[in-house]
């Protein structure tokens, strides 16, 4: 159990622990609680790794191959808006490079990376299957086609 | 048991029911070439390399996981497998650095005997090589990621065998890895250093931190007296090392050699071990007669120390608080050897020569350094000795025997099987016994703490009272026994835990491969060092008890809790 000198008694993660206590010792329930834990948390953080594998009786590597292994899990904290700038060829034919650079520029971070303030996640993606609107790019569920590198600002400044 | 039969290359063959194709084929003394398999591991089928045609089968079988049945009809060398094996390994190779020149494991690679054996000799696909940073960061252990071919043995090795778990494979497809919890160094997770992975480990992805540049650089230091301890297990391994058979004893010749690569003085840890004995010896006793915690439990394996430190914080009590063989060497070497020698203990350079690299941490922790410096400067293991002999173009077998330095190189067969899992038992009883009924002990040998069973049980008989005890190696038995103390359900008195498979001889410093029968041939070695010595019983170790009448006074003094004995850390499970 990670315990902290904070003074406060109690579990430090109410809700992990209420999911665990569903599934405790069940070894095979593994990817249920990593989802909900995910649905909880908007991804899973190391100590809930920890704790997983305490309460199922597996070891932390494993609960940890598991949550990497697959690409619905994400081990970092994900910003309140994901962008995707489609990579497919058709876009990349039009230009998709520039869109991708003119949103890293803007937010000054990397796919796969967050924004400090937790505002955006850029998310790595090869093609979203819009191409007769290339070049596009997605935030959250809406699609956005036809772009110049000088729209990006704008239409992620819409995005609080 | 049941039988099925087969056959293998037009040849029938009979193996139990439950075994795989594979071990079918290997009955049939047809070798195919394996990867990911070992002996001693569950098989994962991961690489392809032993794939065979099953006649009826529509694809190539992996014969390391296919169960082997009744009729079956295999082959293992047509045109079909041999493309087959070759295209996968030459996938394998397409990605790997191919530095075999300046490889640690040059010359005993199982990636690089294969692709010889198998006839690559161009590589006809390109792909992308995987550039990962080493990972430097503990003591004993290396990784170089680049070099892993996935094929995980070391994972199972530390998550089955040793039940620590420290790595796992991480990511997926093109991008998976085999790491450390959260992409940590391995310094940073609970990795006891035992180097298991390093003798499983087919190519050079993981080995131990070598420190033979430290010792050449210290030997050629004139204002340096430099001297070494070798550990029991080595002088049955070292010449194994050097391509003798296994379980050749070469005590003498490795002494010789030592000489000749320019140590001052060539000491014994069988010195110490006898020391550790009597100290060990009488912390029982005072434990048993005082009402202390018990069962005592032996403190000799710093890999087991630093398991106990993670997984067990609340059994540490129950440890011995002597330090290791090794460490008291150490401590003795830099105070009472300095004294006599006339040397300040920094003039003193220690090196000890270990089957384990779990060693290379103990030398390490901030606590072992009694004579104010680092009681032990450099830890080599089996395998970088022998690198040094052939580095100094040193014949070893053809060097004359020659006899340990005195005084710290004086020792009895009791120090001598603590290479040996059940060895330091078997010792401690050897003097407990004579020291509690005061009468000479007639048959020595503890047969039943003896041998590759993972859990050994006894009883002995001191003078009407019963003492039990427990013997347990490799980290998984260790555990049987640990949860059994936890549950008070073992009440021994005494137990023995060693960290690697066998005890020392089977240390992750060990010479590579290394397999049961390996570990038996070197564990009668040890038995065979220990009859042919004119003294069996540490107490009677002249040296150690001048040690005592010159310097300590007597076990467990002032002066003996100062240098011999230490205290332990919990540690976080991750
Ligand atoms: S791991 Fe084996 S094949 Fe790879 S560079 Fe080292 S010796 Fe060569
Ligand atoms: S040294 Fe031992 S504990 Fe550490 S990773 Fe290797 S097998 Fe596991
Ligand atoms: S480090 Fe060695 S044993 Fe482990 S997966 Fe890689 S190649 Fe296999
Ligand atoms: S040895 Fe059988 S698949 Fe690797």
């Amino acid at each position: 159990m990670s315990g902290c000198a904070c003074g406060n008694s109690g579990p430090q993660y109410p809700e992990l622990e209420e999911i665990l206590a569903r599934y405790a010792g069940q070894r095979g329930a593994l990817i249920p609680v990593l989802q909900e834990v995910q649905a909880a948390y908007g991804y899973i953080f190391e100590d809930a790794i920890v704790r997983i594998a305490e309460a199922l009786g597996i070891p932390a590597t494993s609960v940890y191959g598991v949550a990497t292994f697959y690409a619905q899990f994400h081990l970092k904290p994900r910003g309140r808006h994901v962008v995707r700038v489609c990579q497919g060829t058709a876009c990349h034919v039009r230009g998709a490079a520039k869109i991708l650079a003119a949103v890293e520029k803007e937010l000054g971070i990397k796919p796969g990376e967050t924004t400090e303030d937790l505002r955006f996640t850029i998310e790595p993606v090869a093609c979203l299957g819009c191409c007769g609107l290339a070049p596009v790019m997605m935030v959250n569920d809406d699609t956005h086609g036809r772009l110049t590198p000088d729209k990006v600002a704008e239409i992620l400044a819409a995005y609080e | 048991m049941e039988y099925i039969t087969l056959t293998v290359d037009g040849q029938t063959v009979q193996v139990e029911k439950g075994k795989t194709v594979l071990d079918a084929i290997q009955a049939a003394g047809i070798k195919v070439p394996t990867l990911c398999y070992h002996p001693e591991l569950r098989p994962e089928g991961a690489c392809r390399l032993c794939v065979v045609e099953v006649k009826g089968a529509k694809t190539l079988v992996a014969s390391c996981v296919a169960p082997a049945a009744d009729g079956m009809e295999v082959k293992t060398n047509t045109p079909f497998v041999r493309e087959a094996r070759r295209t996968a390994l030459e996938l394998l190779l397409a990605n790997h650095p191919n530095d075999c020149l300046t490889c640690e494991r040059n010359g005993n690679c199982e990636l690089q005997t294969l692709a010889h054996d198998l006839g690559v000799r161009e590589v006809r696909y390109q792909g992308p090589k995987r550039s990962a940073a080493k990972d430097a960061s503990s003591p004993a252990i290396v990784r170089d990621p680049e070099k892993c071919i996935l094929c995980g043995r070391c994972v199972r090795m530390c998550g089955e065998v040793q039940e620590v778990a420290a790595l796992g494979y991480v990511g997926r497809g093109w991008d998976t890895m085999v790491l450390p919890l959260f992409d940590r160094g391995l310094a940073e997770v609970a990795c006891v250093n035992c180097g298991q992975c390093t003798t499983v480990c087919p190519t050079g992805a993981i080995t131990e931190k070598s420190y033979v540049d430290e010792v050449w650089d210290a030997l050629g230091d004139p204002n340096k007296h430099v001297i070494v301890q070798t550990a029991p297990a080595v002088r049955v391994s070292v010449a194994e090392a050097l391509g003798m058979p296994v379980g050749t004893i070469a005590t003498g010749k490795m002494v010789a050699g030592l000489r000749r690569l320019g140590f001052d003085r060539v000491f014994d840890t069988d010195f110490t071990a006898d020391l550790t004995i009597i100290e060990e010896g009488h912390e029982l006793l005072e434990r048993l007669n005082s009402g202390g915690t018990l069962p005592l439990i032996t403190s000799c394996s710093p890999g087991w120390i630093k398991f106990c430190e993670h997984f067990y914080p609340d059994l540490l009590p129950h440890l011995s608080t002597c330090k290791s063989p090794q460490q008291m060497f150490g401590a003795v070497a830099k105070t009472y050897y300095a004294e006599k020698m006339g040397l300040k203990p920094e003039d003193i350079y220690v090196v000890s020569i270990m089957p384990c690299t779990a060693k290379k941490f103990e030398a390490q922790r901030p606590e072992m350094t009694a004579s104010g410096v680092a009681d032990v400067d450099a830890v080599l293991t089996t395998r970088e000795l022998a690198r040094m002999f052939k580095e100094a173009g040193i014949d070893f077998a053809t060097l004359p025997d020659e006899e340990y330095d005195a005084p710290l190189g004086i020792s009895t067969g009791a120090g001598a099987i603590f290479g040996a899992t059940g060895g330091v038992m078997e010792a401690a009883l050897r003097t407990v016994y004579e020291v509690v009924t005061g009468e000479t002990l007639e048959n020595l040998d503890f047969t039943e703490v003896r041998g590759l069973e993972g859990v050994k049980e006894a009883s002995v008989d001191l003078n009407g009272k019963t003492v039990k005890v427990a013997v347990a190696h490799g980290l998984a038995n260790a555990k049987k026994v640990l949860e059994r103390i936890k549950a008070g359900e073992g009440d021994w008195q005494f137990v023995e835990i060693m960290c690697c498979p066998g005890g020392c001889i089977g240390g992750g410093g060990q010479p590579i491969p290394v397999d049961r029968e390996k570990r038996a041939a070197r564990i009668k070695a040890i038995y065979e060092v220990d009859a042919s010595m004119p003294m069996r019983k540490s107490h009677e170790n002249p040296a150690v008890v001048t040690l005592y009448q010159e310097f300590l006074g007597k076990p467990l003094s002032e002066k003996s809790h100062e240098l011999l004995h230490t205290h332990y850390t919990p540690r976080p499970r991750f």
